[in-house]
């Protein structure tokens, strides 16, 4: 159990936090053929955009329902119906996410009216749902706006089926909740990982589908280029069971269960083996086989991984700053070989960062996490591209994970889950520890003599 | 920020399209609009000044999302690259504490890091609950005696182009002039020449590009007293009225900096470019005739030919390679005639130039560069501009980093000359580094790899999309430059099929 510690300061310097409609944005980009739309200034929609752009070198979908003066000092309830009617009409998405901002809230939207009224003047466009979130930036990080919209996402679009016995229609499907913490990479390995059973995963969403970085047959599409089909989020009751990766999920989850009856098993993190083979039997249990041998091989890989780099790892100063599920699957994989995590820095307060193997969480920005890793000695950083120049002041190296990782190409959907992306993960940090690697200084001797200077060639005569 | 300081702001006299009616500014359409905000274009104009500490009043979302994102470098001092916000909670916004806030947020950035000023920008949620800035920048100045500039440009005041300004602005009115140049150093001025002060104004040093630059002016001894604001420090700015001339680089945004210094100290200023050989020369030209001492101008044209002569000279192998190549420049402002120069003396064929956000001068300016073969564009549909580029065979689309994705999307060769480029162009020597990214990219091998078919397939690799929406990565095109009420007719090209 770690202590929360936080720290009151005026101002957050070299800030660790990305704000919850960004995160929002990213749950939504996850639904196949989406339009997501911030409610605020046209600047808010432009940062996420930029924000999301450069950390996945992708297209990215998001509109804004560009607040002006006007609208800011008077009213702007028509931005919003005005906005989702033009999207509506001219992208023509499956699903439009629409999330409030700080300028918003302080303005005192009531987004769940907006949508009645838009549905009350725009009938044509019934058949789109809209998931409207409140998302203000004063209020909670990336991860929160992220669970904030896969909530509203399934709470447009999943009919309350509990109770007639449509669990387990679909045999071989198992919904999955996947957190703002686990990258395209991730989400494909974890399909994956279901079908190795046998089982047909439905992820929600998926960004795998979208943001995994691969060029389609069209040049242009207005909307997202993958993710989960809207049409199958209208079946998510009909599954066997539902998976949820991530604490940060509960909300969205409860609000599934409740919805679909559906039976769920809940993850936070899903690196080192542990958490790997609850997951695995999970799996076993649902599918009722037996866990095939290609796992059991990388199950051994894994082992065996562990085992080579314990030496890199063990007693191993880290510093980790991130989003509360992140800052968990990471710190718990370390914990798990033998390092020892000097500074656990999240930019917002969550219940789960009691349950980090640290005696202390802090709540704080960069400049916490480098005062932190100083006086605790860290000899590795983990966090976003942020941190470089912390790294480098510093003077320890840096493994870059969560968002953004502006300076790094493919980071975005590096694997870090399940035995191959833990393995992957163990070889990327003992690396790092190995190419920084402190020998003992000399010590030049006093009595350690140097030989008098052999006679040039010249002077001996030589050829 | 009052309604009539704003509308004060956009009536820029010395712009020549300023006789439009302001009606036809048009207010942004929501579900259809893309660009930044007031705050992005102050940040953009003041965040290079690198011992300033910047500070963001507002919630994450500003600086949270944005910081750490520049391309703009400093020689020295890296303390603009130290995020710095207020960070408003739900708390501070409802029990109104966010002057207070700002007021010890000030006190942390002075005593962390002994800045040579603060700046304070403001933001959508302070400035919609009525923070008083300028009192609290005003007492804190008073109280620490350290100088505590606001900068009231809230995102929703307006576009990136009115924050530009607003920056501008917040420097005539708080800094330039409060400070007398530091005398030269006796050893630093070579024997028989007068040195000479200017000014660069809009000039960000991306990628670091002003230092392709200063060593010609070292070499002239013109010594630049500012840029504002690439590689600037505070000190510079507030000595800015003691220039000769200023020139204002690429961006007419904060051409009230420039006209308001004239007024009030008499410093002739004029419009140029660094980008490509003639303009590159044509500036410095510029410069010395309107110091008007012999001496410079002799000299200016010795260096002239000299650089002009090895440039073209080591550009002589790349001339093949790219001459005849079809360009469509899609950007803003004063880039789509300045970029067209540079492109036309590597002997490259512009066949069109988005002109969104570039101001009737700029129009006129590319119409006298490009004749009557010009298309401007005037559509951000990612759709249209795509359309475009098929219809007019370009062979390279050259734009802002945003439509980046959306050519390479599209398999399309694509150069970036934007703020968050990795490559300075600016000068001759940039002309050198332009032209290796052209080749790297029009001559790549990777483009026919990825637009045929797999051996077992058939179909085409490339189809066009359907016929509608904005460019999904369009976020924006740069520090905006021409006026916000400059949106004209548009004139997309047609519909072309797909290649």
């Amino acid at each position: 159990m770690a202590e929360i510690i936080r720290h009151p300061k005026a101002l957050a310097v070299n800030p660790l936090k990305s704000s919850a409609p960004a995160g929002a944005a990213l749950a939504f980009l996850g639904i196949n053929r989406a339009m997501p739309i911030f409610h605020g200034s046209q600047g808010c929609t432009a940062f996420a955009k930029v924000f999301l752009v450069r950390h996945f070198r992708e297209p990215i979908p998001l509109q804004t329902t560009a607040m002006d003066q006007v609208a800011t000092v008077m009213n702007a309830d028509d931005n919003v119906i005005q906005a989702l009617a033009t999207v509506c009409g001219k992208s023509k998405p499956a699903l439009v996410g629409l999330a409030t901002t700080a300028l918003a809230e302080t303005q005192g939207t009531d987004i769940a009216r907006l949508v009645r009224d838009f549905r009350a003047q725009s009938p044509q466009f019934d058949h789109i749902p809209v998931a409207a979130v409140n998302t203000p930036d004063f209020a909670g990080c990336l991860e929160t706006g992220y669970a904030s919209a896969v909530k509203g996402i399934l709470d447009a679009t999943v009919p309350h089926t509990a109770g007639t016995g449509l669990v387990g229609k679909r045999k071989k499907q198992v919904n999955l909740l996947l957190g703002a913490h686990l990258t395209p990479g991730d989400v494909e390995a974890i399909k994956e990982w279901v079908e190795l059973f046998g089982l047909r995963p439905l992820a929600v969403p998926d960004l795998a589908d979208s943001l995994d970085g691969h060029l389609i047959a069209e040049d242009f599409v207005p909307v997202t280029l993958g993710g989960t089909p809207v049409s199958e989020l209208a079946t998510l009751g009909e599954a066997v069971a539902t998976i949820v990766v991530g604490r940060s999920l509960k909300g969205a989850a409860d609000l599934l269960a409740e919805r679909s009856g559906v039976p769920d098993h809940r993850f936070g993190g899903l690196m080192g083996i542990d958490a790997c083979d609850q997951f695995t039997q999970t799996l076993a249990e649902i599918a009722g086989i037996a866990v095939p041998d290609k796992l059991e091989r990388h199950r051994a890989q894994l082992q065996d991984t562990m085992v080579d780099t314990h030496f890199m790892t063990g007693l191993r100063r880290v510093a980790i700053a991130a989003d509360p599920d992140l800052l968990l699957q990471l710190a718990t994989l370390l914990a798990g070989m033998g390092s020892e995590i000097v500074a656990a820095v999240s930019p917002i307060k969550a219940a789960s960062l009691a349950s980090l193997p640290s005696a202390q969480a802090h709540v704080g920005d960069l400049e916490d996490l480098e005062t932190l890793a100083r006086s605790g000695g860290a000899e590795l950083l983990i966090a976003n591209s942020h941190a470089v120049a912390t790294a480098a002041r510093l003077g320890i190296p840096l493994l870059r994970a969560g968002m953004p990782q502006y300076d790094l190409v493919g980071g975005h959907c590096k694997t870090w889950v399940g035995y191959r992306g833990t393995r992957q993960a163990l070889f990327d940090l003992a690396n790092l520890v190995l190419q920084h690697h402190e020998t003992i200084a000399p010590h030049h001797s006093r009595f350690k003599l140097h030989a008098p200077a052999a006679p040039s060639p010249v002077a001996a005569g030589g050829h | 920020m009052k309604a009539a300081d704003i509308a004060e702001l956009m009536n820029e006299p010395a712009c020549e399209h300023n006789k439009k009616e302001k009606s036809g500014c048009a207010r942004p359409k929501p579900g259809a609009s893309a660009g930044g905000c007031a705050f992005d274009g102050a940040q953009i104009a003041l965040l290079p000044i690198a011992d300033v500490a910047h500070i963001v009043h507002g919630p994450i979302a500003c600086s949270g999302n944005s910081w750490d994102n520049r391309g703009t470098l400093s020689s020295g001092s890296t303390l603009y690259k130290i995020g710095m916000t207020t960070d408003l909670s739900e708390q501070d916004v409802i029990m109104g504490r966010g002057e207070k806030r700002l007021f010890h947020g000030i006190k942390q950035a002075i005593d962390t890091h002994a800045p040579a000023a603060v700046f304070v920008y403001n933001t959508c949620v302070p400035a919609l609950i009525g923070d008083d800035i300028e009192a609290v920048c005003r007492a804190a100045a008073e109280r620490w005696g350290v100088p505590v500039v606001p900068i009231d440009c809230a995102g929703f005041y307006g576009t990136k182009n009115l924050g530009n300004r607003i920056a501008g602005e917040a420097m005539v009115k708080h800094v330039i002039g409060t400070r007398e140049p530091e005398p030269l150093p006796a050893e630093a001025v070579p024997a028989g020449i007068t040195v000479h002060n200017i000014n660069l104004i809009g000039e960000y040093n991306i990628a670091g590009e002003l230092w392709y630059l200063t060593p010609l002016f070292d070499e002239l001894g013109i010594r630049i007293l500012c840029t504002l604001s690439g590689d600037a420090r505070f000190h510079e700015v507030q000595t800015m009225h003691r220039a000769e001339v200023s020139m204002l680089v690429c961006a007419k945004a904060m051409i009230n900096v420039a006209r308001k210094m004239e007024e009030r100290y008499g410093i002739p200023w004029f419009e140029g470019s660094f980008y490509g050989i003639t303009d590159t020369s044509a500036a410095l030209r510029d410069i010395a005739r309107i110091i008007a001492d012999p001496d410079l101008i002799a000299r200016t044209e010795a260096l002239i030919a000299r650089e002009e002569a090895r440039v073209r000279g080591e550009l002589a192998i790349w001339r093949p390679r790219l001459e005849g190549k079809r360009v469509l420049l899609f950007t803003g402002g004063v880039k789509s005639w300045s970029v067209v120069s540079a492109l036309q003396d590597l002997g490259m064929n512009v066949v069109a130039s988005g002109t969104k956000k570039s101001t009737e001068e700029d129009k006129a300016r590319i119409l006298e560069l490009m004749g009557d073969n010009t298309i401007m564009l005037n559509s951000e549909g990612a759709r249209d501009l795509l359309n475009a580029v098929y219809e007019l065979k370009a062979d390279i689309l050259i734009a802002g980093g945003r439509n980046l994705y959306t050519a390479l999307k599209a398999r399309l060769p694509f150069l970036d000359i934007n703020q968050e480029r990795e490559f300075g162009y600016a000068g001759y020597e940039g002309m050198k580094e332009l032209v290796r990214q052209l080749a790297l990219t029009l001559e790549s091998p990777v483009w026919d790899a990825v637009r045929k078919p797999a051996p077992w397939s058939h179909k085409a690799m490339v189809v066009a999309g359907p016929e509608m929406g904005d460019s999904p990565d369009a976020a924006d095109d740069e520090e905006a430059h021409g006026h916000d009420h400059d949106h004209d007719h548009p004139h997309p090209a047609a519909a072309g099929a797909a290649a």
